[in-house]
């Protein structure tokens, strides 16, 4: 069986989560059949040439013969993507990466995301219903961008957000509220995702604390199939003065916290 | 019909070959493609040592293209003779390595490279000398006639075994020279062109997108330059031309043809989508079918200029 496909995908179902952000269902058996928590697609978003190379994006959720993509948009190929109609076809690379979240039996889980970081972070925690104890910490600007509050507590023990701004629930980041929580219990691991100064300090939380961390990473993209090694991120040698690079579409996008330096 | 070619004694299926840097060891694509249906492999730039190539960002977007700065960053030959030659060999396909100088980028360091090359199971050694994202050599031979004759010569010594071409940049004023330079050093075949030098910057946060602020331009934005240059270059030198810049697709392989490419290669269409290169094939020989053409080599240089 393969293991990449590249498919023209059926557009099933569009949704305008908030202002500039999507969520998209296509139709894509094949990729839905072998896709596993942490793996990404390259989408097409014009075959007429407004844009050249394709748009990574994480898989939000695997829904029989369908999957789910959730995207801002943020530039052009984003933009055209967002006018796509449902019966639109776009052709679809996946699933990618061969570095995805750990998914097992646990006792305790926190799973931690910050803005659309949050939703690669889905999948994963539908498959750990069951498995573990997981609490989903939430981290957002403010009470406006705060998305997808309700379908992460029907597949988690708890939901913890947070809002830079104090706007809505609790004020400061998400992170904060994992340490204070970690005072009382640690958890067996922490999966993230999310902006840079984000995993950055979960990175740094969770060696410190040796807590098991796997974080989802993203870097610019060209091939998504480990070709053009466009997709750098610095690995840990044992001589901190060697610099060796893995690659984000490879070998992530999900990596071991104390493997990767951010 | 015809459509093999023979591109400086390799015996190609097709003209279509894939350039090197778009196309790792073949590993990836294996997964989409049959990589024996293709006319040649030519791997990534490899080297005697590993390389680390430059900090990321190293790719970016462009109007009708893409800029990239990987920086050369390759396993070293070693690497490549236990774990990734075995593995070409078992496609039915040419196997061209394109190599480099390595960190040091001194002809000492390509001739010892090309010495390694030469006592190999493989179809061809495609030297570049036109990477523009690495400090050490590579351009600084490139762009003269002598720069690029003294290189060649050099590695034309150790390469007794092998067809040598070698890959030209088009960061020069007059192409027909450093053509000339690896004709006169005894080259079998030249490739053109590597990429555009090129920058993009952010606006917002004025800065230059790719870590080291340069990267070479790729992409169907550079193909009229590269299909002038395939024919200023085509006409200039005796030995076959590979052409190569923004080929995307069947009519596009045409046109380098026309313009003197005896054999071409497809790089950063191997990134936006993994089949473009067998789709190209299929596109070649629908226009033999349409033009009622035997022979593919009879369309070589075949333009008519006005």
């Amino acid at each position: 069986m393969a293991s990449k496909y590249k498919l023209d995908c059926e557009i099933l179902n569009t949704t305008k989560i908030i202002d500039g952000i999507y969520k998209f269902k296509i139709k894509a058996p094949e990729i839905a059949k072998i896709a596993k928590a942490g793996q990404f697609l390259e989408i097409q978003v014009s075959s007429t040439g407004e844009t050249f190379l394709r748009r990574p994006i994480s898989i939000y959720n695997i829904d029989g013969e369908a999957v789910e993509f959730i995207f801002q948009v943020k530039g052009k190929g984003t933009e055209i993507l967002s006018h796509k109609k449902v019966g639109d076809t776009i052709n679809v690379l996946g699933p990618l990466g061969n570095g995805t979240f750990t998914v097992k039996e646990y006792k305790k889980v926190a799973i931690i995301g910050g803005g659309i970081g949050t939703y690669p972070l889905y999948e994963l925690a539908k498959e750990l219903k069951g498995k573990a104890e997981t609490t989903m910490y939430m981290g957002f600007r403010n009470k406006g961008l705060v998305t997808l509050e309700k379908e992460f507590e029907e597949v988690t023990s708890r939901v913890a957000i947070t809002t830079d701004d104090g706007s809505y629930k609790e004020k400061g980041f998400a992170i904060n509220v994992l340490k204070e929580d970690c005072k009382t219990e640690k958890p067996d691991i922490i999966f993230a995702c999310g902006p840079l100064p984000m995993l950055k300090a979960v990175q740094e939380f969770a060696n410190s604390e040796n807590i098991p961390c796997e974080m989802s990473l993203e870097e610019r993209m060209g091939c998504g199939i480990g070709a053009c090694v466009g997709c750098n991120v610095r690995i840990v040698t044992e001589n901190s003065d060697e610099v060796k690079y893995n690659y984000v579409c490879k070998d992530g996008p999900v990596f071991n916290s104390k493997k990767v330096m951010i | 019909m015809n459509t093999e070619i023979d591109f400086c004694g390799i015996k190609m299926k097709n003209p279509v070959t894939v350039a090197s840097g778009t196309f790792g060891y073949g590993r990836g694509h294996s997964e989409f493609i049959d990589l024996s249906k293709l006319g040649a492999i030519i791997t990534k730039g490899t080297s005697l040592n590993p390389k680390t190539g430059n900090k990321p960002p190293r790719i970016c977007e462009t109007d009708s293209g893409m800029m990239n700065c990987i920086g050369l960053e390759n396993p070293g030959v070693d690497y490549f003779i236990n774990e990734d030659l075995p593995w070409l060999k078992q496609f039915n396909t040419p196997i061209i390595v394109n190599c480099f100088g390595g960190a040091e980028g001194t002809i000492d360091a390509y001739v010892e490279i090309c010495r390694v090359l030469n006592t190999l199971p493989i179809d061809g050694v495609e030297i570049n000398l036109s990477c523009p994202n690495v400090k050490a050599g590579c351009l600084a031979f490139g762009t003269t006639y002598e720069g690029v004759k003294e290189i060649t010569t050099a590695c034309r010594k150790v390469l007794t075994n092998k067809p040598l071409i070698v890959k030209l940049t088009p960061n020069v004023t007059d192409i027909t020279l450093p053509a000339k330079g690896a004709e006169d050093a005894g080259a079998d075949g030249i490739s053109l062109i590597n990429t555009l030098t090129a920058m993009k910057i952010d606006i917002e946060k004025r800065k230059p997108i790719l870590s080291i602020n340069t990267g070479g331009l790729s992409g169907p934005a550079i193909k009229p330059v590269a299909v002038r240059m395939v024919y200023q270059a085509s006409h200039a030198v005796k030995i076959p031309v590979m052409g190569l810049g923004g080929i995307m697709n069947g009519d596009d392989v045409i046109e380098f043809m026309l313009a003197g490419a005896k054999c071409i290669s497809m790089g950063s269409a191997n990134l936006v989508d993994p089949e473009s290169s067998i789709k190209a094939i299929a596109g070649v020989e629908d226009y033999l079918r349409k033009h009622n053409i035997d022979d593919i080599n009879s369309i070589i240089g075949a333009v008519e200029m006005n």
